[in-house]
């Protein structure tokens, strides 16, 4: 029998959140589809088929109930950002291997639901990109700049049984955030480098319509309370100073600040994966410091380092951190002097 | 009415409820057959009882008189025979059985004769005796004896707040109380006053009671100020009404008067003027009847008044009723014996049903989404006391400031795991006190057997030191007689062989510190002076 309170907030649960993450994901996928084909679908059904078929097996194997623990909603979203951080038309089993380390090693290994320290889907990334990193390099090229762009059909069979005779070539690209930093290094000049197809407006062609489409629905999880603005706001801002200093320092290497917001993960990440509430600090001022910490370590990757994008390890060392900036960042408890120190037992 | 407010972090919107129970006025309940008086309604020492099984009580006679500081009388609230002094149920979350006295009726309703206080002229330390026989304690819930907190002591009141804001949802009758009675309600915040000796006098009232929030402005003198506070709940809580109205926080583990600030419930402030100025115990108050019964309301109910008969007043709950807590849905709990009465802190009968009321959903592990910590009022992080207090880890919950949670529900209220985090707090919080209970009566032990230790080695020194005295004595008398040195020289030589042994015996070996220069022992003396006060300061600060 349970004590008070005996009142509850009305459609409030873990399933309702989880519900309102998908839905404001919902512009980002439609965006993803109009600008780089139905590829996209493919890859999100089978992560979540995966992803449900393993958190079945995964419950039953540790003796847990399935009902609640299945429609809490918590595998879908797991599946669905790891659908979108991975490059379409990839092999099936690069989808059900990345899905494992999700939700079989990230989730379950480290105790299921609310006790894992490492974002699962950035941990099923990547386990990819080191694994498997060519076909993490094979980006499907958006519409209009592709040679060969799958129907939904086409998209299954590519999955399922290979590319075949067609050239991996006809329908992939670099990602422009590659193309940026090798170009850049061999000393290509600025507006030659945007000048190619892949680069749009202001970031990466299609991307940067589907980073606002993220945008979008980042804002409607502001609006419904599900996230706060502490997160995503720092976490942009952090991004865009450390870009805007790499580039003031040197522009002909490092790309402008807008081009890194609008390209790659960017927007994905600073919505719906920093803020995933079991991985990321829970503190007003550690989420403060986490997310400055994630979009700085993102940026470092971006410039400096071998991967095309750097979301999934800026997001995974900002894991680790999580515990001591939490265990340091308390606020004031009501009542207790400013500055005073926490009581230790 | 233009007071500058300062919200407190936090706090949560449940549907109020109120309509059901606030739009009928004040209901008075016929006599009943039988009462069951408690002898601890309030917090601290139960009342002594004064009557025995058939005597004959008198309406408003003293049954249980204050037994200690913290505790305060009990009153027959009807005239009539004793029937039982025993152990009854109780409204009480543990569904214990407490002493209690019970009372026959016998249908007359005779009064003792009640004297009048004239308070203005009375000296405030008499007029305080006279309230604990009163029987005055907080209405508002917390039933602390009135009269202590009208004690003023070492801190100088300097403002007196009347909390009205009644944030519990469906519970009306503070707000029915207020509409009917602001003026008695104003003269009983007048003896306060005066007993306090403070300036400043604020009404809370949270502004979904306009009504009330009119009353006490009518009735209020230009020198009491009624404020009316937004509707969120907990701004009834005494600690956030106090920040709400003065932008002081009250110290952790302090009280309000700490910062001179004396909070009283407005029902408190009503039943104190009845006893003030007409003479009148606290003999009953008002309850709300509510939820799922046939004509919600609110009831003049006796002190007593078997919560059963409370509700067939209220025309019995509806079909499908699913039981009843005690006070409101929020920091409630749930009646286990409907003949349990009703007591100075029981202000609500609530009657549940399932759709108002459905089972709490199985509970999902925690996901960390800080929705807790953002309901919570007090600023505290539940998620990590639920944490450390599943974990049985309890000094760490501790460390989170488990002591600083008023339990007001905000943060199960929220909850989307559906966690019954106030039921981990209450859990955590009673472990650690029956641990400090444990080590308390652990360290008393201790304490008495080291005491035993050293008196009995104090009296064997005692019989030593008289021993030795008298062996001195005894040796002087013979050395006068004998003359002898060599006989007194080998005695000596004797005695130094035997203080050795007994020495060694002790296990008292002689000190290499001995013969040391000035400055070197001098230093020792400093060393050891140091190390006795380091020795005091660890034992003071263990303590």
């Amino acid at each position: 029998m349970n004590g008070s309170p005996f009142a509850l907030l009305g459609h409030n649960s873990v399933t309702a959140v989880m519900a309102k993450v998908m839905a404001a994901l919902i512009p980002g996928i439609i965006a993803h589809a109009w600008f780089f084909g139905p590829g996209i679908w493919v890859s999100l059904l089978l992560c979540m088929l995966f992803a449900v078929g393993l958190e079945c097996l995964l419950l039953l194997l540790r003796g847990l109930p399935l009902k609640p623990f299945l429609s809490d909603g918590s595998a879908l979203v797991t599946a669905a950002l790891l659908a979108l951080a991975l490059p379409t038309l990839a092999p099936w089993w690069l989808y059900l291997m990345a899905t494992l380390f999700a939700v079989g090693v990230a989730k379950h290994l480290y105790g299921g639901l609310g006790q894992n320290l490492f974002n699962p889907a950035m941990v099923g990334y990547a386990a990819m990109i080191i694994g498997f990193p060519v076909y993490m390099t094979q980006w499907a090229a958006p519409i209009g700049v592709a040679h060969f762009t799958p129907s939904l059909a086409e998209a299954f069979d590519l999955v399922f049984a290979g590319s075949g005779a067609i050239s991996v070539d006809a329908y992939t690209s670099a990602t422009p955030l590659d193309a940026w930093k090798t170009q850049a290094r061999q000393g290509m000049a600025e507006a030659d480098i945007l000048a190619q197809p892949i680069f749009g407006w202001a970031g990466a062609r299609g991307q940067e319509m589907v980073a606002l489409m993220y945008l979008l629905g980042g804002l409607l999880l502001l609006a419904n309370r599900v996230i706060t603005w502490h997160i995503p706001v720092t976490f942009l801002a952090a991004m865009a100073l450390t870009a805007g200093l790499l580039h003031l320092a040197n522009p002909a290497q490092h790309a402008p600040p807008l081009f890194h917001l609008l390209s790659g993960g960017a927007m994905l990440c600073a919505f719906f994966i920093a803020t995933d509430p079991v991985t990321a600090a829970s503190t007003p001022l550690g989420k403060l410091i986490y997310a400055a910490l994630a979009g700085f370590l993102l940026m470092i990757i971006r410039a400096f380092g071998a991967y095309p994008d750097g979301v999934a390890f800026a997001i995974l060392l900002a894991n680790i951190c999580v515990p001591f900036i939490d265990a340091y960042t308390q606020p004031r408890v009501f009542g207790h002097k400013r500055g005073g120190k926490r009581g230790q037992a | 009415m233009s007071r500058k407010l300062h919200p407190f972090n936090g706090g949560v919107h449940p549907d109020g409820h109120k309509e059901p129970s606030n739009a009928t006025p004040i209901r008075a309940m016929p006599l009943l057959p039988r009462y069951v008086v408690p002898l601890r309604q309030h917090i601290g020492a139960p009342a002594r009882p004064l009557v025995r099984a058939g005597e004959r009580v008198a309406r408003g006679q003293m049954i249980g008189a204050a037994e200690g500081y913290v505790s305060t009388a009990a009153h027959a609230p009807t005239s009539g025979s004793v029937l039982a002094v025993e152990p009854r149920a109780v409204p009480h979350p543990s569904g214990l059985f407490d002493l209690c006295v019970v009372i026959e009726a016998d249908g007359e309703d005779r009064a003792v004769e009640l004297q009048p206080l004239d308070w203005r002229n009375l000296d405030a330390s008499a007029l305080r005796n006279r309230i604990r026989d009163l029987g005055l304690a907080g209405l508002g819930g917390a039933v602390f004896p009135s009269y202590i907190k009208l004690n003023p002591g070492a801190q100088a009141i300097h403002t007196l707040i009347l909390n009205g804001a009644e944030c519990e949802p469906w519970i009306t009758c503070d707000d029915r109380l207020m509409r009917e009675r602001a003026a008695e309600i104003v003269l009983g915040a007048e003896i306060m006053r005066h007993a306090l000796g403070c300036a400043s006098v604020l009404f809370g009232v949270e502004d979904n009671k306009p009504e009330a929030l009119a009353a006490l402005r009518a009735a209020a003198p230009t020198d009491m100020e009624v404020v009316s506070v937004p509707t969120l709940y907990p701004s009834g809580g005494g600690k956030q009404l106090t920040y709400l109205l003065t932008g002081v926080e009250t110290p952790t583990g302090g009280r309000s008067t700490d910062v001179g600030i004396q909070v009283f419930n407005v029902g408190t402030a009503y039943s104190l003027y009845r006893a003030v100025c007409l003479g009148e115990p606290l003999l009953s108050r008002v309850v709300t009847v509510t939820g799922h019964v046939a004509e919600p309301g609110n009831f003049e109910t006796r002190i007593g008044t078997p919560l059963a008969d409370l509700l067939a007043a209220a025309g019995g709950a509806l079909p499908g009723a699913v039981g009843e807590i005690i006070g409101g849905p929020m920091m409630g709990f749930d009646l286990l014996d409907r003949v349990a009465p009703v007591t100075k802190s029981v202000n609500c009968l609530l009657v549940k049903d399932p759709r108002l009321f459905p089972a709490r959903p199985a509970a999902l592990p925690c996901i960390r989404c800080g929705a807790c910590a953002r309901a919570c009022p007090a600023d505290l992080q539940p998620f990590e006391m639920y944490w450390f207090s599943r974990a049985k880890d309890f000094g760490k919950a501790q460390s989170y400031d488990l002591f600083d949670c008023i339990e007001c529900g905000c943060c199960a209220y929220v909850c989307p795991s559906h966690i019954p985090l106030v039921d981990y707090f209450r859990y955590a919080k009673s472990e650690i006190w029956e641990r400090e209970r444990d080590k308390r009566e652990a360290d008393q032990a201790r304490r008495r057997h080291e005491f035993k230790e050293f008196r009995l080695e104090r009296e064997k020194q005692e019989k030593a030191e008289k021993f030795a005295k008298a062996a001195e004595k005894q040796k002087a008398a013979a050395g006068t007689e004998t003359a002898n040195p060599e006989e007194a020289r080998k005695k000596a030589i004797l005695q130094a062989a035997l203080e050795r042994a007994r020495l060694a015996k002790e296990g008292v070996t002689p000190k290499n510190t001995d013969n040391l220069p000035a400055a070197v022992e001098k230093e020792i003396a400093e060393i050891d002076a140091r190390r006795e006060r380091m020795g005091a300061k660890q034992q003071g600060g263990e303590e």
